[in-house]
């Protein structure tokens, strides 16, 4: 039910994800970020296992090391073939215990995260990258993972079109966040967006319909 | 004594480790390096031997940074450093990613000074040829600290400390003229140490001040420059004010 959607603008990228964290019927919490700031000038939304969400940051680790190693930061392709180097080589190879090139995660299967990956590099302007659990890399100008797919890309595919402003995307972020409300049976309640542009990786908003319970026992 | 120096593995009669106390002599052959400890700002300099003319001097950053509050600078065999700063590096990063926290600067130092450790006590390797000062901020105390480690893997913590090249005469100097400083003085007092054993000039040496906001930056050579010329005014000061008195007694 996790539904993690993105696209490209007039000199910006915007990647938006659901915050509940569910486990079989269980909501544990609506308010979980899965859209990690990789550094100054990208953003990482994972949906998948909880448990291997981890893996970004494990990614997240391994673009620092790069910037601090080299002086500047991994450009937003050099990152997503990196990513998805690294959910290939967990699908077959056994990975060596000690650190083969950079910070080492052991892990002997594969790891089972969808991810969109949105950056601004200078001279390039926005991307956003899908790459999925079996290591699939397309660069996109739109894409979505989760059962909210069959509704996101539809309204995007009616709406979208390229050098969009920031309203406009932000309004096309409604209107499929409505049309997963309204429409997906388990819908998740809240969502969040983010948005990289040439200032930087930061969280835009956040479209709550459940407040966590911590308000109502102050009343 | 010359059957106890080929492995270091093995200890002298009179216990010594020559290859360790060899790595310390490559070490002294190595570029001056200084380290300052202020009350909000650390400051590291090192001497720049001429670079020849068709050299990128851009390429050679004798000074870098370990993590956003975490600098080194070394004097030694300088492709070692390479190994050890690379792997400190990494170990910063897979600190902050099993713990979720920042490295305290005592905790790098004591890695890497294991690492040189290791290196004393395996077969078939030789000890790393440097010694590292590190300076860093304490990601949530704030306090800075300024670190030392040598190629036997000891380490400990200093107000001011020098090494390599003429590391006795600037030790002597910083003992002689160590007080607390703030800010632009700790700089003053790390490059006045540089030129007891440097030719005085921006282009000799090289300085990168650590503050707990603004992280590790280099100062240009007009900026090194500028400074040089106050301490040089300041000492031509201090020299003409102990001339006077005399004249009129």
């Amino acid at each position: 039910m996790e539904c993690v959607f993105g696209m490209v603008g007039d000199g910006f990228a915007l990647v938006a994800a659901d915050t509940s964290a569910v486990h079989s019927i269980l909501v544990h919490k609506s308010n979980e970020d899965k859209v990690m700031i990789l550094d100054s000038h990208k953003l990482l939304g994972a949906s998948g296992e909880a448990g291997d969400r981890s893996f970004t940051e494990y990614i997240q680790k391994n673009v620092h090391v790069y910037e601090f190693r080299n002086g500047i930061p991994l450009t937003t392709a050099a990152t997503a073939n990196f990513t998805r180097c690294e959910l290939a080589l967990a699908l077959r190879k056994v990975r060596p215990s000690c650190p083969v090139h950079i910070v080492f995660l052991v892990s002997q299967n594969p790891y089972f995260v969808n991810i969109l990956l949105a950056g601004y590099d200078k001279n390039i302007g926005p991307s956003l990258y899908y790459i999925d659990y079996i290591a699939t890399l397309h660069k996109v100008d739109k894409g979505a993972f989760g059962y909210g797919s069959y509704f996101t890309l539809s309204m995007m595919d009616r709406h979208y079109k390229s050098g969009m402003s920031l309203e406009e995307a932000i309004d096309l972020v409604d209107k499929c966040i409505i049309e997963i409300r309204s429409r997906l049976v388990v819908a998740p309640p809240n969502f969040v967006i983010k948005i990289v542009d040439k200032d930087g990786a930061r969280e835009y908003a956040w479209r709550e319909s459940i407040k966590d319970a911590a308000g109502v026992s102050a009343a | 004594m010359a059957r106890y120096d080929r492995a270091i593995t093995v200890f002298s009669p009179d216990g010594h480790l020559f290859q360790v106390e060899y790595a310390l002599e490559a070490v002294r052959k190595g570029n001056a390096a200084v380290g300052v400890r202020g009350t909000d700002t650390v400051v590291l300099g090192v001497e720049k031997k001429s670079t020849p003319k068709l050299q990128d001097s851009r390429s050679v950053r004798k000074i870098v940074s370990l993590d956003t509050h975490i600098a080194l600078a070394c004097a030694g065999l300088k492709a070692d450093a390479r190994v050890l700063i690379n792997r400190a590096r990494i170990e910063c990063q897979s600190h902050r990613l099993t713990v979720e926290d920042p490295v305290t600067v005592e905790y790098i130092t004591r890695y890497i000074a294991g690492l040189q450790q290791k290196y004393t006590q395996s077969g078939g390797v030789r000890p790393f040829g440097l010694s590292t000062l590190i300076v860093g901020f304490d990601p949530y105390t704030g306090v800075p600290a300024l670190y030392q480690t040598d190629p036997s893997g000891t380490f400990s913590a200093w107000k001011a400390n020098a090494t390599g090249r003429n590391s006795n005469s600037m030790r002597e100097f910083l003992e002689k003229n160590y007080k607390e400083t703030t800010g632009q003085e700790t700089v003053k007092l790390a490059i006045r140490t540089l030129l007891e054993v440097v030719e005085s000039g921006g282009k000799n040496i090289e300085i990168a001040v650590l503050s707990k906001e603004h992280g590790l930056r280099q100062l240009d050579e007009a900026e090194i420059d500028a400074i040089v010329a106050e301490i040089e005014a300041e000492k031509a000061a201090a020299e003409a004010s102990k001339k006077a008195p005399s004249k009129d007694t």
